[in-house]
Formats: structure tokens, sequence, C-alpha cells
């Protein structure tokens, strides 16, 4: 029943959002206001059940979401920028080493998981190919082998231990 | 302020222009998919900055709410922008292997070993 109605709060904020500048009852119309309510409800009816079973209870907490934004924008944007310097130079020099590695990620909820492969994905010369879910292992195509069993911190620096800190 | 815009631009039409030319340069799915999609992503995100920038910059001295409007889409394009990317190429990527395209130069493929086709 929570996630149902935080589904449809969520969609409410989300249609307000994408309904900004519509009207003059604050910058949104009374007919916006109005219609957005019967489609959050019906969204929240169809995602409700889908959110409840992927998406944490812990994620409510909004110290998390204050440490996800500083995530984004300073630790992850600064890995981001770097690797995609390093890919842009690999892109004239055709300096490349390929492979898929695995690394151990000790992460233990889907969301955490799905988290760090994103991250990993968005940080050009490391791609995530596939997950095992039993050992919480991902394998990695890595641009730029250095070591054939690496540990975590080669390829992504402090990401599991955000995804730690910010989902489990 | 234009200035900024225009710095923008140019980040992220050049690291985009870098991501056709990772298309032409790298061997195989794989590290296309490195330059291809990842490069891009970052050039978008500039472009995308240029755009909110000036609808924000306008809003203010203007005070006219599509300006608005403008930057706040554009902010939501960059947000789906950055969850669907690196799905898709997740799922490129594990299309590709489940469909046998082995690495390229690959020095190690742990995920072929597996599956027992290294």
């Amino acid at each position: 029943m929570g996630s149902y109605i935080a589904v449809t709060i969520l969609s409410y904020l989300l249609y307000l959002v994408l309904t900004i500048g519509s009207g003059d009852i604050g910058l949104w119309s009374l007919g916006e206001l109005v219609i957005g309510i019967p489609v959050a409800f019906v969204a929240g009816l169809a995602g409700g059940k889908v959110f409840g079973e992927y998406i944490p209870a812990t994620l409510l907490n909004p110290y998390r979401w204050v440490l996800f934004l500083y995530y984004l924008f300073v630790p992850f944007f600064i890995a981001m920028a770097k690797a995609n310097i390093d890919v842009a130079i690999r892109v004239f020099t055709g300096n490349i080493n390929p492979g898929i590695v695995k690394i151990k990620t000790g992460l233990r909820k889907d969301m955490a998981l799905t988290f760090l492969a994103n991250s990993i994905t968005l940080t050009p010369g490391t791609l995530s190919v596939d997950v095992d879910e039993n050992e919480n292992e991902l394998y990695v195509h890595w641009i730029d082998v250095k070591n054939l069993e690496p540990e975590p911190q080669e390829i992504c620096g402090d990401f599991p231990q955000w995804a730690r800190r910010i989902i489990e | 302020m234009s200035g900024l815009i225009i710095l923008c631009l140019i980040v992220g039409i050049t690291f985009n222009g870098l991501g056709a030319i990772a298309l032409y340069r790298f061997p195989d799915v794989y590290t296309r998919l490195h330059g291809a999609t990842k490069a891009t992503t970052f050039g978008s995100i500039f472009t995308s900055l240029g755009v909110i920038i000036y609808g924000f910059s306008k809003w203010i001295s203007t005070g006219e709410a599509r300006f608005c409007v403008l930057a706040i889409h554009a902010i939501l394009a960059l947000i789906a922008l950055l969850l669907t990317n690196p799905t898709g190429a997740h799922a490129i990527a594990r299309a590709a292997h489940r469909s046998g395209v082995m690495p390229k130069r690959a020095v190690v493929d742990k995920l072929a070993e597996k599956e027992g086709k290294w």
C-alpha cells in the first residue's frame, strides 16, 4: 500500500514538473493541476507493485538523496571527466588493451548493484557486460587491462563504497 | 553568460565528434560502445548544460515562464539520458556476448571462461 501511494505522489510531482509554466496558479493552470490527479493515480496503480519490489525503503531517507546528489556532481563527475579525456586520447592513439575482467563488489541489494553497474558503464573505459547474481560479481569490459585479477578500486575507484553508503 | 554557453557547446560538440571518430577507430563492438555511447553522453551533458544555462539566464533577465520551461525540460531530458544510456549500452554488450561476439584483441575474457567458450 505504501509503495502505491509513494508512486502516485511521485508521478503527480513529475507531472507538475513536466507541465510547469502552463498557467497562473503558481506556475500551473487549473486544468493541469486537476487532470494530473487521475493520471498520477493510474500511474500509481500500474507501477506501485514494481517499485515496491525493486526499490528499497532506505531510499525514502532524504539524507541519502543529498549524498546521491553530492556523489553525482563531485566524485562521479570528476571520475567521468577524467575517463572521458583518457578515452578521447585512446581514440586518436589507438592504444587499447581490452578484456573482460571480473570484480567482486560485496554489494547485496539489486538496486545497489544496478547503481554500481550504471556508474561503471557511464564512465568511459569500463563497461559492465554481465552480472553474477549469486556471487554479486560484475563482469566488466575494460579498455586498458592492467591486471588480470583487478581489485574494484582499480576499475571504479570508490564507487562501491558510495553505492553502499547511498543505497544499502 | 553567452561565453559560458558557447564554451559548453564547444566541449559538448568536441566529445560528440570524438564518439563518431571512435566508431571508425576501434576494432569491435565493445570498444566502439565505449566511444560511441559514453563520449556522446558526456558531450550531450555539456550541450544540455548550455541549453539549461541559456533557459535560466533568459528567465531571470526577461521573467518569461517559457524560458524556465525550456530549462526544466532540458534537465528532464538529461536525467532520462543518464538513466537510459548505461542501460542500453549494457543490454547491447550482453546481447553481443551471448550471441557469441568475442572481444577482439582481448587479453582476458573472464565471462567466456565462466561459460566455457575461451
